[in-house]
C-alpha cells in the first residue's frame, strides 16, 4: 500500500510541476539539483553571516564612526589591534570576563551534574522536580535581570532579607550588586540559578545514556557504588559534560544581558565584562573601526579556545 | 481599464483638492522628539495650541533618559525620517552640527524677525551654538534647565531638629549655602528616624551608565572651581582639570556619597532620586529645575512641604547646565512644517504658556519680567543658577568624552578605585587621546 501512496504522490507532484519548469529540471544533474536547492540558504548566510563578518574585518583596519557618515574613511592599518592588546582597561575586562566564566562554568558543572545524578534516581514526583528545576533557563534573560535586581535590593530586596535572617547581619548592610567586592558574586549567582538547568539537562541525557547491563556486570563484580561512579558513570557522562561547558563557556564569554540589566559593568568598571566594554564602545562612543578589532579579537579568541576545546572533547569520546 | 482610468482620476482630483483646501493640512502630521518626562507632558498641553492654528498635528515620541541618548543618536546616525524635531541634548550640538543632523536655523530666524538676543545669552551659548559662542546656531534655546536642590521644608522645621542642629553647629538648620553645609545637614539627618521611618541625608547622582555621576559630581567640582580646560589655551587641561580644587572637589562629592546617601545608591540617577524623595527616604535630593513643577504638585510630598534651593557654592558659585534646545532635523520630510513650529515655538506669549505649563523658558521676555522670581518657589532659584551654568564638553566626540568621565569618576567615588587626583590624572589622559583622534591636539 505504502510504495503505491509514495508513487501516486511522486506522479501527482510531476504532474502539477509546469511543463517549462520540468523540461528546465529534468536536464539538470543530481549534483546540480543539489545546489539549487541550498542556494538560498547558502545566500542567506553569506548576506547574513560572511558579508558583514568580512565587512567587520576591514572596519577594523579604518577609523570609521558609524556617527559620522560624512567623515572621511582612512586607514589606520592594525593600530585598534595594538591599542586593544595594550590597554589596560581591555586587560582589566577581559579579567572580569574570565573570572565569570571560570567560576559559572565551575558552579554549573557541579550543581548541574549533581542535579542530574538526583533526578536520575527516578524517585516519587523525580518528573514534578524536574520540570521545576527547569523553571529559570525558561524565562527571559531580561526579566530575570530585572528581577534579581529587586531581590538585591538592600532596603527592600528579598536576597538580604533571607541572608539577613540566617545571619543576623542588618539587610541594608551589604550590597550585592553595589559592592566591589560582592559584585562579581551576585552576577555568578544570578547566571548559576538560570543555567544550571541547562547544564543538568544534558548531564541527564548522558546519564541515561548508559545502558544498565554495564551496572548489572559491575554489580556481579561487586564494584562498589563509589567504583561505579568513577569508572562507569563519570567517564560515559564526561562528553556531555563536557559539550554542556562548552556551550556554557561560549554562551558566558560573550555574556550581556544579565550583566547589563544587573550592574550595568559596574560599581566602576568591576563587572564591565567583555561584552559591555564592546557595546560602550560601538555604540557610546561609537568607535566603529576600534570595536569592529575588539570584536574579531573576542571572536578569534572564542573560535580558538573553542576549537582547542572540541578537539579535547574528541579525543574523549573516541576512547 | 475605464476603471483603472476613473479610480486614477479620482485619486488625482483628492489630491489636487487636498492641496487647495487648507482644512486637509490637518492631515499634515510632524514628529517632536525628546525625553520622557514631566516637561514633555507639558509641552504636549502647549503643543494643541500650534495644531489649533496651524492644522498641523502633533506626534511625540518620548524616550526615557536612561535611553535616550542611545536611541535618538541612533535615528540621527542612521538619518531616520522618524523626528521632525528633535530636542535633543546641548552636548549633541558639536556632533549633530557637524554631521549634518541639524538643519542651520540663521536664514529661517532673519526671515522670520526671530532673534537670539530675545533668549538668555547663557542659553544660546549652549543650547544652539556651534562651533561654541559664533553666531551660527542649529537650535532654538528651548528647555532651559540646571542641577538643583529640593529638601523636606517640613523635617527642617521641627523644632527639636533646629535646637538639636543649633547646639551642634551653631546655626539655623535651613538650606544649605555651600557644599560643607550641605554635608553637615545631610550627616545630621543621615539614619535618623523621622516620624517613625528611617531616614538619610541626601539623594545624588552615582549612575554609570549615561551621564549621571558627571552631572552629579560636576556640581560639586564646578564650585570648587573645576575647569575643562585653559581659557586662554584650548584643549590643554593639565592643571584645570586635575586641579588641586579639582581633586578637593571630587573627594567632597565621594565623602558625601560615602555619608550621606540611602542604602544600595550604587547606580542612580533622576528617577532613583524622585523615588527616594518622594517615598520619604531622603531629607535632600540633587535634581534637575525640570522636576521641580512637578514635585511642588505633588500631592503627596509637594506644595509647602518641600524648599527648593540652589546648587551650593563653595569656592565660586556654579551649577551644572541641563537643558535643549530644539531642531529640525536635516533628513526630515516635513521640514518646512517643523520650521513652523519653532517659529510658533519662538513667540514671547507662546513662551510665557510654557512657562506657566511647568517647561522653563528660556526667552528673555519671561525670565526679564519683574514678577518672574515670584511665580513659583523655585523661580528664583532658576534664575541664579542659570547666571552660573556650565556644561560638560559640547564637541563632536562628546559621547567618548562623557563616557571616559562616567569610568573615572565611578571608580573613584563608587568603587572605592585610587584617589581624586589619580582618577582626575587619568581623564586627562583619556581625554588628550580623543582630542589627539580628533586632530585637536598634537
Amino acid at each position: 500500500m505504502q510504495p503505491a501512496a509514495k508513487s501516486s504522490f511522486a506522479e501527482r507532484a510531476a504532474t502539477a510541476t509546469p511543463e517549462p519548469l520540468a523540461r528546465a529540471v529534468r536536464g539538470l544533474s543530481d549534483r546540480a539539483i543539489a545546489w539549487l536547492f541550498i542556494s538560498p540558504t547558502m545566500a542567506l548566510l553569506l548576506a547574513i553571516n560572511i558579508f558583514p563578518l568580512i565587512w567587520t574585518i576591514r572596519l577594523s583596519f579604518t577609523n570609521y564612526r558609524a556617527n559620522r557618515p560624512n567623515a572621511e574613511v582612512v586607514g589606520v592599518g592594525i593600530d585598534h589591534f595594538a591599542d586593544i592588546l595594550t590597554d589596560p582597561d581591555v586587560w582589566a575586562s577581559m579579567q572580569a570576563t574570565a573570572h565569570f566564566v571560570f567560576w559559572t562554568i565551575l558552579l554549573q558543572t557541579l550543581l548541574g551534574f549533581a542535579l542530574a545524578w538526583f533526578v536520575d534516581r527516578r524517585f516519587r514526583g523525580h518528573g514534578f522536580w524536574t520540570t521545576a528545576i527547569l523553571i529559570p533557563m525558561m524565562l527571559s534573560p531580561a526579566v530575570v535581570g530585572n528581577f534579581w535586581a529587586f531581590l538585591y535590593q538592600p532596603q527592600i530586596g528579598l536576597f538580604n532579607y533571607v541572608v539577613s535572617f540566617f545571619t543576623g547581619l542588618d539587610p541594608s548592610s551589604f550590597e550585592m550588586i553595589g559592592s566591589v567586592k560582592l559584585a562579581p558574586w551576585a552576577i555568578v549567582l544570578v547566571d548559576t540559578w538560570m543555567w544550571t538547568p541547562y547544564v543538568m539537562l544534558i548531564c541527564l541525557a548522558g546519564l541515561r545514556s548508559i545502558p544498565d547491563y554495564i551496572y548489572e556486570a559491575a554489580e556481579v563484580d561487586r564494584a562498589s557504588k563509589w567504583r561505579q561512579f568513577w569508572t562507569i558513570t563519570l567517564p560515559m557522562a564526561l562528553p556531555f559534560i563536557m559539550l554542556a561547558v562548552l556551550f556554557r563557556g561560549i554562551e558566558n564569554f560573550k555574556m550581556f544581558d544579565l550583566v547589563n540589566l544587573l550592574t550595568n559593568g559596574g560599581p566602576g568598571s568591576t563587572t564591565e565584562v567583555a561584552s559591555i566594554t564592546l557595546k560602550r564602545e560601538a555604540f557610546e562612543k561609537w568607535r566603529t573601526g576600534y570595536s569592529s578589532a575588539f570584536a574579531i579579537i573576542l571572536f578569534v579568541t572564542v573560535f580558538g579556545l573553542a576549537n582547542i576545546y572540541v578537539k579535547a572533547l574528541n579525543r574523549v569520546k573516541s576512547r | 481599464m475605464r476603471k483603472i482610468y476613473g479610480g486614477t482620476g479620482a485619486l488625482v482630483a483628492a489630491a489636487m483638492f487636498a492641496a487647495a483646501n487648507p482644512a486637509f493640512a490637518q492631515s499634515k502630521t510632524i514628529t517632536l522628539c525628546w525625553a520622557a518626562w514631566d516637561p514633555a507632558n507639558a509641552l504636549v498641553e502647549l503643543s494643541k495650541d500650534f495644531t489649533a492654528k496651524s492644522g498641523v498635528q502633533m506626534k511625540f515620541e518620548f524616550v526615557p533618559w536612561p535611553n535616550f541618548a542611545d536611541r535618538m543618536l541612533n535615528e540621527l546616525n542612521s538619518k531616520g525620517k522618524l523626528c521632525d524635531l528633535m530636542i535633543g541634548d546641548s552636548q549633541w550640538i558639536g556632533g549633530s552640527a557637524e554631521n549634518g543632523h541639524y538643519v542651520k536655523l540663521n536664514d529661517f530666524f532673519d526671515k522670520n524677525g526671530i532673534k537670539m538676543s530675545d533668549f538668555a545669552p547663557a542659553t544660546v551659548y549652549a543650547y544652539s551654538t556651534w562651533p561654541k559662542g559664533s553666531p551660527n546656531y542649529w537650535a532654538l534655546p528651548a528647555m532651559g534647565d540646571a542641577n538643583g536642590w529640593v529638601y523636606r521644608k517640613d523635617w527642617f522645621a521641627k523644632p527639636e531638629l533646629q535646637a538639636e542642629f543649633k547646639k551642634k553647629h551653631n546655626r539655623d538648620l535651613a538650606a544649605p549655602k555651600t557644599w560643607k553645609e550641605l554635608k553637615e545637614v545631610a550627616e545630621f539627618f543621615q539614619g535618623r528616624t523621622i516620624d517613625g521611618k528611617k531616614v538619610y541625608g541626601a539623594a545624588i547622582f552615582t549612575e554609570r551608565g549615561s551621564e549621571g555621576i558627571t552631572m552629579g559630581a560636576t556640581s560639586a567640582l564646578y564650585s570648587w572651581g573645576f575647569k575643562y580646560d585653559d581659557p586662554k589655551k584650548p584643549y590643554s587641561m593639565e592643571g584645570f582639570v586635575n586641579s588641586k580644587d579639582a581633586a578637593e572637589g571630587l573627594e567632597f562629592y565621594k565623602a558625601l556619597y560615602k555619608c550621606c546617601t540611602p542604602p544600595g545608591y550604587t547606580n542612580a540617577y533622576m528617577q532613583e532620586g524622585l523615588d527616594a524623595f518622594k517615598s520619604g527616604q531622603v531629607a535632600m535630593m540633587m535634581n534637575w529645575f525640570a522636576f521641580f513643577p512637578g514635585l511642588y504638585k505633588d500631592e503627596k510630598v509637594g506644595g509647602e512641604r518641600i524648599g527648593f534651593f540652589v546648587n551650593p557654592g563653595q569656592k565660586v558659585e556654579a551649577s551644572t547646565l541641563g537643558g535643549q534646545g530644539i531642531s529640525v532635523v536635516s533628513y526630515s520630510p516635513n521640514k518646512d512644517a517643523a520650521l513652523q513650529y519653532i517659529k510658533w515655538f519662538a513667540q514671547p506669549d507662546i513662551q510665557k504658556k510654557w512657562w506657566a505649563l511647568g517647561g522653563y523658558s528660556c526667552h528673555k521676555s519671561v525670565l526679564g519680567d519683574p514678577g518672574f522670581a515670584k511665580t513659583a518657589p523655585f523661580a528664583a532659584d532658576f534664575l541664579k543658577a542659570m547666571n552660573g551654568v556650565q556644561d560638560f564638553w559640547q564637541e563632536p566626540a562628546y559621547a567618548q568624552l562623557l563616557q571616559a568621565m562616567q569610568k573615572r569618576l565611578h571608580d573613584y567615588v563608587v568603587a572605592d578605585k585610587g584617589t581624586a587626583k589619580e582618577a582626575l590624572d587619568a581623564l586627562i589622559k583619556d581625554w588628550q587621546k580623543v582630542f589627539k583622534e580628533e586632530g585637536k591636539l598634537k
